[in-house]
């Protein structure tokens, strides 16, 4: 019986992920609709929320091609790595006191051990696709994430000095007198700018950029594999999300509701709040995102860091 | 069960350290050497070490390896690099290093059936130091959660002199690389393409 609900709870886990996922889709292109004007997908179903399942049999009847000048292998592979990464950084986010799938000590190195494998995906997807764009889009990425993950690792540090623990479960107990985002504000914009990075979202989303290089590292892709990266994409979102509220808002914790409500509640409004930058941000320019990335946001998250350690040292809460 | 994930990831890590050396196109052999420290990554975990795992993942996997894989990726010429890696990867190219290599497991065999008396001389460090002696007794003390801990007090106590000297090192490198990226107006001007040239060259007729 044990053997049996230590099996379920990641099978439901994973269930509930990829239906947010999809759902999120929707999600996004209604509220991008609402806050340019118009209405978005209403047509079917109850607020058009069938559009996800009109979606997923467009996507799944598809013709499945891979092209002829493709290294094929690695075009396979490479989307699947990107959907392993962000499903496995699930495993140690606390849902609640009761649900959570492994926890061990060291889980945010975990995570950023993810996050910078989940680098080879896009990697891949360029290079095995054997075109001018899906390899610009690549090599923009890379940059990208590679930068960004540095300011993510040191933006987290100053929660793991004020916490004293890399392990998520002891991130969240230390917030039950008040949340790391009053302590924390600037670790909170610095890990909210590379998260944005990170999923290569909007407005940090030059990977993709339509207008100047066709789609990017997916150029090539077509049907579900195309598919893997776009629900990668939201699973993304998702997880940036659920590591603010868990680091930065008091994880599951709050009064009255139970637990995994509030951290739904929570991360819910994040996932929102990524919808709202994508409608209301414009595009930078590459150079201008790599340059904000290491000449303001390095030195902001090295001072974030000595004055966190700082003030533990003196104060020492 | 430790054992038997232990010898599959063992096997795992030869083959692809293997197949890294004999692979034909660039980009495969470093993600075969990117499964490489993969392995070696669980490796540590194994043993207890789940931050020198984490690191092993983060900086080598994470960061020096995309590194390689970008540029690869970048002056990768697809069917004529792997010809011409093909064509460097003969035999006669390799007599030498495995020649050398064979003679290096020889010896570690020889080892591994007799095992030697340590040189005093090749003990690590830590052993010699009182400092270090005590530091490691206080990391008994603390419990197995703490390895960073622990770990961290090693680099910042008895070691601190490497840390310095590590750090020194990589902001000479930094400052250096600054140096040879560093933009001058004067290439800009001198560095044209034939095309630039041609239309400098026409535009300059037109004018007179």
């Amino acid at each position: 019986m044990i053997e049996l609900t230590s099996l379920l709870t990641p099978l439901a886990i994973l269930i509930v992920l990829l239906l947010a996922a999809a759902w999120s889709t929707w999600l996004e292109r209604r509220l991008l609709g609402i806050w340019q004007d118009r209405l978005g997908p209403n047509r079917v179903g109850p607020f058009g929320l069938f559009q996800v399942i009109a979606d997923m049999i467009k996507i799944f009847t598809k013709d499945d091609w891979i092209p002829p000048f493709a290294d094929k292998a690695l075009f396979v592979i490479a989307p699947m790595i990107l959907m392993i990464m962000t499903l496995l950084g699930f495993a140690i986010i606390p849902f609640s006191p009761d649900i959570q799938i492994t926890e061990f000590d060291n889980a945010l190195l975990f995570v950023l051990a993810l996050s910078s494998l989940s680098v080879y995906s896009i990697m891949l997807a360029g290079f095995s696709s054997n075109s001018k764009y899906a390899l610009l889009g690549a090599l923009r990425t890379t940059a990208q994430m590679l930068s960004y993950e540095v300011f993510m690792g040191l933006a987290l540090m100053g929660v793991v000095v004020i916490a004293g623990s890399f392990s998520l479960n002891d991130i969240v107990h230390a917030q039950s007198q008040y949340w790391f985002i009053l302590s924390q504000p600037l670790g909170f914009l610095l890990f909210l700018f590379a998260g944005v990075a990170e999923s290569h979202r909007a407005p940090f989303d030059l990977p993709e950029a339509e207008t100047e290089i066709v789609a990017g590292f997916h150029t090539e892709y077509a049907s579900m594999k195309f598919g893997m990266f776009f629900i990668g994409e939201y699973l993304g979102v998702i997880f940036i999300s659920a590591l603010i509220t868990t680091l930065y808002f008091g994880g599951w914790q709050g009064p009255f509701l139970p637990p995994i409500v509030w951290f739904t509640l929570k991360t819910v409004f994040f996932v929102m709040f990524f919808i709202l930058l994508r409608a209301a941000i414009p595009r930078p320019r590459y150079d201008q995102l790599m340059s904000f990335g290491w000449s303001i946001l390095l030195p902001l998250a090295l001072l974030n860091l000595l004055l966190t350690a700082v003030w533990k040292l003196t104060i020492g809460v | 069960m430790i054992e038997a994930i232990f010898m599959i990831t063992a096997i795992v890590c030869l083959i692809s350290a293997l197949l890294t050396v004999t692979a034909h196109n660039a980009v495969h052999a470093l993600l075969y050497l990117v499964t490489m420290m993969i392995a070696i990554a669980l490796i540590f975990f194994l043993f207890g070490s789940p931050f020198a795992a984490a690191l092993q993942i983060i900086v080598y996997a994470g960061a020096v390896m995309v590194l390689f894989v970008f540029v690869t990726m970048m002056l990768h010429q697809g069917e004529k690099s792997n010809l011409d890696e093909k064509a460097l990867f003969s035999l006669k190219n390799a007599k030498g290093p495995l020649l050398l290599a064979t003679i290096l497991i020889a010896e570690l065999l020889m080892i591994s059936v007799q095992p030697l008396e340590m040189n005093s001389s090749l003990v690590p460090l830590s052993a010699i130091s009182n400092e270090a002696e005590q530091d490691s007794a206080q990391r008994d003390n603390t419990s197995q959660p703490n390895s960073v801990k622990s770990l961290a007090i090693q680099l910042y106590g008895p070691y601190r002199l490497l840390v310095i000297i590590a750090a020194m090192l990589l902001l000479s490198a930094l400052i250096a690389a600054i140096h040879i990226a560093r933009k001058t107006p004067k290439h800009v001007d001198v560095d044209l393409s034939p095309e630039e040239t041609q239309l400098a060259n026409k535009q300059q007729k037109a004018n007179s």
